[in-house]
C-alpha cells in the first residue's frame, strides 16, 4: 500500500494502533505481528495471531522507524504485536523527554 | 501531517479517558471525536473560516478542531478590543461561522454571530449519518491558525501558523500519551494568543484533561487548582505576580500542582523567587518562544529553577532571568548588524530556523532563503547555551551613537526596594537623538524619590544610561498577557512634549 501522513494502521493480531509520521512515496508492505494491518478494529476477530519474531511489542507515544530513516509510525495505542515495514523489524525511535512547556 | 490526524490519533489513543470538562461535565476521547465531526459538517463547504471571539470555554478545542477537520483556519480574536477595532478584524475573514459568547454577541450584530453554547446544542442534534460525514482535510500546508499580534508596536497583523508548523511543534516537544490520565491541566490564558493554542494542542496530544478557566482572578486560579487536583497549569507574568501577591508569603507545599510553566512576556526575577518558595514542590518552567514559532522555542526546566535558587554561584543563580536552552529541533543564530553570528555571550539579534517556525503574516513570508527567521529579539547566549532574552531591537534606545536596551536599565531600577514596575523610553532630543526617560511604579505602600531613585541606578550603571529623567505613575499600561505597551507610554510622552515619535 501506499502510506500518506495521517493514514492509520491496525493490528489484525492485538490491540496495536499506528499513525503514519512520514513514509516514502512506494508501495509499502506493513505488518503488526508479523500480519498485514486491517482497516478498522472492528474486522478484528482474535482468530489470527502473531507471528514468531514478530511479538515484541509496540509502546503508547512511541515512534517507530526504519534503518533508513525513511518511514515513521506513532503509536498510538500499545499492543503486543511488533511493527515491520518490507519484512524489516522497525526500530524504537530515542527522544529526550522535555519539560511540559505550556 | 495534519491536525485532523490529531483527531483520529485521540480517537484512538485516549477513547474513554476524559479529556476535557470539569468535574460537571466530563468529554473523552470518543466524545470530543465526535462532536469535533459534527462540527466540521456545519462548517465544510459553508464558511471560509471559524473565528472564535469570547471568553474561555471548556470545549473550546471542539471549535479549533472542527474548523481543522472541515479544512479551513481557525481565527481566535481578543473579545476585549474595543468595538472599532473587533469589527475592523473580524471584517478581514469574511464568510466566517463567528463562534461567540453571551456577552460578546450583542457587540457583533453585523457578523450573525452565533453564541459557542448554543451552537454545541445544535450540533447535538444532529444526526451524521443523515447529513453524512465530512471528509477529513489532509493538507498540511494549508493554514491552520491565524492570530493577531498584540501590536506593542504597530497596528495587530494576522499570523499564520500552518499545519505542519503546529504538528511539528507537537511532535518535536511532547510525547503523545505521556500524561497519567489522574493529570489535569488549569488553562487561563486567552484563548486568541500562542500560548493559548499551544496549551491547548500540547496537553491534548499528551492526554491531560483541560480544565478552562474563563477569566482570571488570582482567587479563582487557587481554588481550581485545589477543586479540580490540578497538576499542570501556564501563567503569564502578570497573573504569576498577582498569585504570589494574594498569597502573600504563604507556602502551598501540599499542592497538587506538579508543573507551573510561565511564559509570554519578561518576568521579573525577584517574582520566581517569590513564586519557588510559594510552590516549594512544584517544577517550575519557563517557556520562550513567539507567535511566529508556532510557541516555544526554549525552556528553562524544573531542575534549571532550583538549581539557581540554590547556587552561590554567579554564572547559575543568574540562570533564573534566562529562557533556558533551545528545544532540539530548533537551530539559533545570534548575529551581529553586519549578520554574523557573535561569539558566546556577546548580545545581538536572534535568528531562528526549524519545522515549526512559520514566520509568515498574511500575504508575506519573513523567512530568507535559508529558512532563517528574524525574530527582532535582542539576546544572547553563554557559553552553557543558556538564552537571555535582552528585548525588541525595535526598543533599542541610540543615545549619542550608543545603543541601549531598556531591559537592561529596567532591571536595575526594578531590584530597587519600592518599584513594581518600569518602563525605560528613548525620547527625541536634539542634542544626543534621544534621552533616556523613566516611568516607574511603586509597589502598594512605598513612596519613591525620583532623584533617590536615579542616583541609585547611577551606581550600577553609567551615568550614559542613567535616566534623565524619572517620572512616577499609578500604573502602566500592558497587553492582558503582560507585555508592556511602550509604544503607548512613548507617544503619550512625546506628546507632552510637543512632537512625534520617530
Amino acid at each position: 500500500m501506499i502510506l500518506k501522513p495521517g493514514a492509520r494502521l491496525i493490528s489484525a493480531v492485538c490491540t496495536a494502533e499506528l499513525m503514519t509520521v512520514k513514509a516514502p512515496k512506494t508501495d509499502l508492505e506493513v505488518t503488526i505481528g508479523g500480519v498485514a494491518t486491517i482497516a478498522s478494529a472492528t474486522a478484528r476477530d482474535g482468530s489470527v495471531t502473531a507471528v514468531a519474531g514478530h511479538d515484541s511489542g509496540t509502546l503508547m507515544g512511541k515512534r517507530y522507524v526504519d534503518e533508513a530513516d525513511t518511514i515513521e509510525l506513532l503509536c498510538t495505542k500499545a499492543g503486543s504485536g511488533a511493527v515491520a515495514v518490507n519484512g524489516e523489524l522497525l526500530q524504537l525511535k530515542e527522544a529526550k523527554a522535555l519539560p511540559a512547556s505550556d | 501531517m495534519h491536525l485532523s490526524s490529531f483527531v483520529e490519533m485521540v480517537e484512538s489513543g485516549f477513547d474513554d479517558r476524559v479529556l476535557l470538562g470539569d468535574q460537571k461535565s466530563r468529554i473523552t476521547g470518543t466524545e470530543f471525536g465526535f462532536l469535533v465531526r459534527l462540527g466540521a459538517t456545519q462548517v465544510h463547504n459553508q464558511y471560509a473560516s471559524v473565528i472564535y471571539v469570547g471568553e474561555n470555554h471548556s470545549l473550546l478545542p471542539v471549535a479549533l478542531f472542527a474548523a481543522a477537520w472541515a479544512g479551513v483556519p481557525f481565527v481566535p480574536v481578543n473579545y476585549r478590543l474595543e468595538d472599532r477595532q473587533l469589527h475592523s478584524l473580524l471584517e478581514r475573514y469574511p464568510n466566517s461561522l463567528v463562534l461567540t459568547d453571551p456577552l460578546t454577541s450583542d457587540r457583533l450584530a453585523g457578523f450573525s454571530p452565533k453564541v459557542f453554547e448554543k451552537w454545541l446544542d445544535e450540533l447535538s442534534t444532529i444526526d451524521l449519518e443523515e447529513v453524512g460525514p465530512t471528509e477529513p482535510a489532509e493538507d498540511d500546508d494549508d493554514v491552520a491558525v491565524v492570530l493577531f499580534t498584540s501590536g506593542t508596536t504597530s497596528e495587530p497583523k494576522s499570523a499564520l501558523l500552518r499545519h505542519r508548523h503546529l504538528m511539528a511543534y507537537l511532535l518535536g516537544s511532547v510525547e503523545f500519551g505521556s500524561a497519567e490520565s489522574s493529570e489535569a491541566v488549569l488553562v487561563s490564558v486567552p484563548p486568541y494568543h500562542v500560548a493559548g493554542v499551544a496549551n491547548m494542542l500540547s496537553n491534548l496530544f499528551s492526554g491531560r484533561r483541560l480544565v478552562y478557566l474563563a477569566s482570571f482572578t488570582a482567587q479563582e486560579w487557587l481554588t481550581r487548582v485545589a477543586d479540580e487536583k490540578i497538576t499542570h497549569a501556564m501563567v503569564v507574568p502578570t497573573m504569576l505576580s498577582r498569585i504570589v501577591e494574594h498569597l502573600d508569603g504563604g507556602v502551598l507545599s501540599t499542592s497538587t500542582l506538579r508543573s507551573l510553566s510561565y511564559g509570554g512576556a519578561k518576568v521579573s526575577e525577584r517574582v520566581i523567587r517569590q513564586a519557588l518558595q510559594a510552590f516549594p514542590n512544584t517544577g517550575f518552567v519557563n517557556a520562550y518562544g513567539l507567535t511566529e514559532t508556532a510557541s516555544t522555542i526554549a525552556v528553562l526546566g524544573p531542575d534549571d529553577h532550583r538549581e539557581a535558587l540554590s547556587s552561590d554561584d554567579p554564572m547559575i543563580q543568574r540562570r533564573l532571568s534566562s529562557v533556558g536552552q533551545v528545544l532540539p529541533m530548533i537551530e539559533i543564530e545570534i548575529r551581529n548588524e553586519h549578520e554574523q553570528v557573535v561569539a558566546a555571550g556577546e548580545s545581538g539579534l536572534i535568528y531562528l530556523r526549524g519545522e515549526q517556525v512559520s514566520g509568515e503574516y498574511a500575504g508575506v513570508s519573513l523567512l530568507d532563503g535559508d529558512g532563517w527567521f528574524c525574530t527582532r529579539d535582542q539576546g544572547s547566549i553563554d557559553a552553557d547555551g543558556y538564552l537571555y532574552i535582552e528585548g525588541r531591537v525595535d526598543d533599542t534606545i541610540i543615545r549619542g551613537g550608543e545603543n541601549i536596551a531598556p531591559a537592561e536599565i529596567e532591571s536595575v531600577l526594578l531590584a530597587q526596594p519600592g518599584i513594581a514596575e518600569a518602563c525605560v523610553v528613548g525620547l527625541p532630543d536634539d542634542e544626543w537623538g534621544q534621552r533616556i526617560v523613566a516611568v516607574v511604579v511603586c509597589s502598594e505602600g512605598h513612596v519613591v524619590d525620583p532623584k533617590t531613585l536615579q542616583d541609585s541606578v547611577r551606581d550600577v550603571l553609567r551615568g550614559s544610561k542613567t535616566p534623565e529623567e524619572i517620572i512616577v505613575r499609578d500604573s502602566l499600561p500592558h497587553t492582558e498577557t503582560g507585555k508592556m505597551l511602550r509604544r503607548v507610554v512613548l507617544s503619550e510622552l512625546v506628546a507632552r512634549q510637543g512632537g512625534s515619535a520617530s
